[in-house]
């Protein structure tokens, strides 16, 4: 709280970060927001079976973890379909982006909005319809060798996923000085050329973004990989699902660790990379 | 260069280059599926998982049945609690994020995304360790003499928990709304006498109402369909319409009516949406005049 | 004395917008806060509103420290720069804003709103939105938002900035009348020198913090207390110079730039031989064809204040040419010439040999 520490005497009307009563009630938002999870990271490291007391550090539960086929199989399935998924989400959504920015086209007003629709209807909607769809409709092949069985489950993720790449993509793609391309064009390139020369530097940013998005939502995802995974394509999430079903204990704590650590590290390489406009690009 | 077929802003090559491949994809992806789906709720179900379309309501005259009727009025209380409580924490954190220095301001904004960007099982779970009858929070009541409580399992625990999950999805919005308000309207409101309070009800969101709305679905719609949270964090009395759909088709295997069920839930989603759209268009048509 | 600031200092972390200023403005003034941007000019005007509060120092509003009071307990209010006039009430419910806190009851407040909009000439508007004025309207609702309340001051930040030229002049021209009518003390900040000199009483030049001078708009361009205000104030030529002789009824100043002494009609403060500036005005100072007869310069030194020059470059403005004229000194004076009659060629051609003139009491002495 250091941070918002300035000196009382002249602070103006207007400085609501200052306020005494308003710093308390940031102070416990976080604390509401964080103590659980520092609680959970805490006790991944407690030598005890018990996670209220603190028994001494160690780091076992990492071990057993490291010992858990199932899990890290669960953990190498997830990386995958988040890496596969993250560069056909780039590659799907920045397409969609560029056609809803660059050209009108009879229909595109559906378009647009069919595009919108997996970021907004609920998650189980969409659950479901894989479902029924990977279940009935067009089963996947059930016994193809790894990482292919886990293709139902990776398309799922593209679905919902290169979406808001599409968000971020387009976002950016308005600030785009149109004459720059013109000019590529004006000094030979073909169309397809110019967007490539000139139109892709300009979104790295947003495909930068995007590609964190994707691959944290991935990552992330629970339910609708629930509705689609089948018992030999379990991801981490669904994995750590059934065992905190069961009870709360240190290993779920080592497991959930593990992820959280991952999450914040692409937190932070994005946010390094790009300053501070993922969170412009996040908020519709 | 616009072709024949109506499509301009570019050759046709390049169009076909860029639109095909994610049309394609949604259409077999997503229209198809959620089509099958929709199709299903007008259906019965015949053995296991085959299904035949008759055309019947009874899927959806069933969603009237008062037992899940109570189910949506609870998912709607429970989404309405939670955002009603998400602003109220929110908004001041939002308020406080506006007027802070910029580098409080990157550091408010971090403290905020990191949860949101965490895993939702993983922070469910942190929530139920915390919750348990044997957890941190009831062992701080056992030092004061209280307790312990009963809170995990509870619609309390659930109301909490989608809280907790939410409370970044309202923040976002929220600072952005605020950020781009004029700073001297607050100013003017307290120059004319105004004290803060004052100027933050009369003031500040009326102006910024239309960003509150935004704000406001934006966590109403993911609370009403939330699954992860009910499950984990409820008891038996504190289902909401998710688990409802998830029992009909993993359990009970009653596929079209878990269909009827969904799309209910997808009609409610964007009836709230279409409400916003409404909302934002008089808003608009208010400027314009 | 209605407002006083005592030795006033604001920093923003190491920044010092406002640095230890004193100033007093009486009742019924008209002042002005003048200044380049980010000289603290508008530090000083929201202090007083109470939106900044000083690092340093008092200010006192009728006898009253104002230490600690907030902006809604003062008797002041402001007309932003933006207008910030309220975009979800109408004209009325802005107006009527300050008197529903203050708890003015419905018929008086009914009857002072419909006053402050005749006296802004809004009364037709009071039921439009704001999103349907224009932004001299829309001004004019802030002034009348402000005025409602009797306030002892009325602070206007940059009230003319963001309005189109023409309405700009219009609107000056209104305020002073407004100011006259209502007599309550103005307090305006401006960037835009022509705005304080037209409409303040008096005005407080500022740069980096500091105050400059405080005089009327006639003293500040007649009479600079330094080369920053001769400088911001209009065009002038300025000269390093030397006090050569310092005498109480003349003084003479020589400078390298010009071939001939300068000789002031007055005495001057300064010991001699100290290193001085000298300007002078490009309309203090005639021009006339180098054929002509030799200008006499004062009768007491005849060849003081008169050099020769050829014309450089020349800008025809309508109401008068300005003349580039580079002196046989080696220096570039800039002149300007009234256009007194309609002429098909009213510039004189670059390359003409002219003589240029002035009287004693056309240049200035400045010490800093």
């Amino acid at each position: 709280m250091r941070l918002f520490a300035r000196k009382r005497g002249d602070a103006g009307p207007l400085d609501y970060a200052g306020r005494w009563s308003l710093r308390s009630w940031v102070a416990v938002v976080l604390v509401f927001q964080y103590l659980p999870l520092a609680s959970l990271v805490l006790f991944s490291f407690n030598n005890s079976k018990r996670t209220i007391r603190w028994e001494g550090f160690t780091f076992d539960w990492y071990g057993r973890l490291a010992s858990d086929d199932a899990l890290i199989g669960a953990f190498a399935n997830s990386l995958t379909i988040a890496a596969i998924s993250t560069v056909f989400s780039v590659l799907l959504g920045t397409m969609a982006a560029i056609a809803l920015w660059r050209f009108r086209f009879p229909g595109k007003g559906v378009f647009d909005g069919v595009i919108t629709l997996p970021i907004v209807i609920p998650e189980i909607c969409m659950g479901v319809a894989m479902l029924v769809f990977f279940g009935t409709v067009a089963p996947w092949p059930r016994d193809l060798v790894w990482p292919l069985d886990l293709g139902a489950i990776t398309i799922a993720h593209i679905t919902f996923s290169f979406p808001f790449v599409t968000v971020v993509v387009r976002a950016r793609l308005a600030s785009f000085n149109r004459e720059m391309e013109e000019a590529a064009r004006d000094l030979g390139a073909s169309e397809l050329r110019a967007m490539r020369d000139v139109l892709l530097p300009h979104l790295r940013p947003a495909l930068i973004a995007g590609a964190l998005l994707a691959f944290a939502s991935s990552l992330d995802d629970f339910v609708i990989t629930f509705f689609t995974a089948g018992p030999n394509t379990v991801t981490f999430p669904v994995k750590i699902y059934s065992m905190v079903r069961f009870s709360v204990t240190p290993e779920v704590n080592a497991a959930s660790t593990v992820l959280m650590a991952i999450t914040i590290a692409l937190t932070l390489v994005g946010m390094k990379m790009q300053g501070t406009d993922i969170a412009s690009t996040e908020s519709p | 260069m616009t072709t024949a077929r109506g499509i301009s802003g570019g050759s046709r090559a390049a169009f076909w280059t860029v639109f095909a491949i994610p049309a394609v994809w949604m259409l077999a992806f997503f229209v198809v599926p959620l089509s099958i789906i929709w199709a299903y709720s007008f259906g019965r179900t015949l053995g296991l998982t085959e299904v035949v379309v008759t055309g019947t309501p009874d899927n959806y005259a069933r969603v009237f049945d008062p037992v899940y009727l109570y189910i949506f009025a609870k998912s709607l209380v429970f989404a309405g609690a939670t955002t009603a409580i998400c602003l109220i924490i929110g908004f001041p954190y939002a308020l406080v994020m506006t007027f802070a220095s910029t580098r409080a301001k990157i550091l408010l904004l971090l403290a905020i995304m990191l949860p949101f960007w965490t895993n939702l099982l993983v922070r469910t779970y942190a929530l139920m360790a915390v919750m348990r009858t044997e957890g941190w929070v009831n062992e701080a009541f056992g030092v004061i003499g209280l307790g312990p409580f009963e809170m995990l399992h509870t619609n309390f625990a659930v109301v909490t928990g989608l809280v907790y999950v939410h409370l970044p999805f309202i923040v976002l919005p929220l600072f952005s709304t605020l950020d781009r308000l004029d700073r001297s309207l607050i100013e003017a409101s307290l120059d004319l006498g105004a004290g803060h309070l004052r100027t933050i009800f009369q003031v500040v969101i009326p102006v910024v109402w239309p960003g509150i709305l935004s704000a406001v679905l934006l966590c109403f719609i993911p609370a009403l369909g939330s699954y992860l949270t009910p499950d984990l964090l409820g008891g038996p009395d504190s289902q909401m319409i998710a688990s409802v759909i998830e029992r009909q088709f993993k359990r009970a295997n009653d596929w079209p009516f878990g269909a009827a069920l969904s799309f209910m839930l997808m009609y409610l989603t964007l009836a709230a949406m279409a409400w916003r759209a409404l909302a934002e268009r008089r808003a608009a048509v208010r400027d314009l005049r | 004395m209605l407002i006083r600031f005592e030795n006033v200092t604001k920093r923003f972390g190491s920044f010092i917008a406002v640095d230890n200023v004193s100033l007093d403005i009486a009742v019924g003034e008209f002042f002005s806060l003048l200044g380049p941007s980010g000289c603290g000019k508008t530090t000083l005007l929201r202090m007083l509103a109470g939106l900044e509060t000083p690092s340093a120092g008092r200010i006192l509003i009728d006898g009253v420290d104002m230490a600690g009071v907030p902006p809604n307990r003062r008797p002041v209010n402001m007309v932003f720069q933006s207008y910030a006039v309220f975009p979800h009430m109408t004209v009325a419910d802005n107006v009527a804003y300050g008197l529903k806190i203050d708890r003015v009851p419905r018929a008086e407040r009914d009857s002072r709103v419909a006053e402050a909009l005749a006296l802004v000439k809004l009364d037709d508007f009071a039921h439009r939105r704001p999103d349907q004025l224009s932004g001299g309207q829309r001004q004019r609702v802030a002034l009348a938002r402000a005025l409602v309340k009797r306030p002892k001051v009325l602070l206007l930040d940059e009230p003319l900035s963001a309005l189109d030229a023409k309405l700009r002049d219009a609107m000056r021209g209104e305020l002073a009348a407004i100011q006259r009518e209502v007599g309550v003390t103005f307090v305006m900040v401006t960037h835009d020198q022509d705005e304080a000199l037209a409409m303040a009483s008096r005005c407080a030049l500022m740069n980096r913090g500091t105050l400059q001078q405080v005089a009327s708009p006639g003293d500040l361009y007649e009479f600079p207390a330094n080369r920053f205000v001769a400088d911001f104030i209009g065009t002038i030529n300025l000269f390093e110079a030397t006090l050569a002789v310092d005498e109480t009824d003349h003084a003479i100043v020589r400078t390298p730039a010009l071939d001939a002494p300068v000789y002031l009609g007055h005495g001057v403060t300064g010991a001699t031989g100290a290193q001085v500036w000298v300007g002078i005005r490009p309309e203090k100072i005639t021009m006339t064809p180098a054929d002509a007869p030799r200008p006499a310069g004062p009768a007491a030194m005849p060849h003081a204040n008169r050099t020769p020059g050829t014309i450089m470059t020349s800008a025809y403005l309508g109401a008068v040419t300005l003349y580039d004229i580079h002196t046989s000194g080696g220096t570039l004076i800039k002149v300007t010439a009234p256009n007194g009659t309609r002429s098909a060629s009213p510039a004189l051609p670059a390359g003409t040999q002219v003589w240029l003139h002035w009287e004693p009491d056309a240049p200035v002495m400045l010490l800093a």
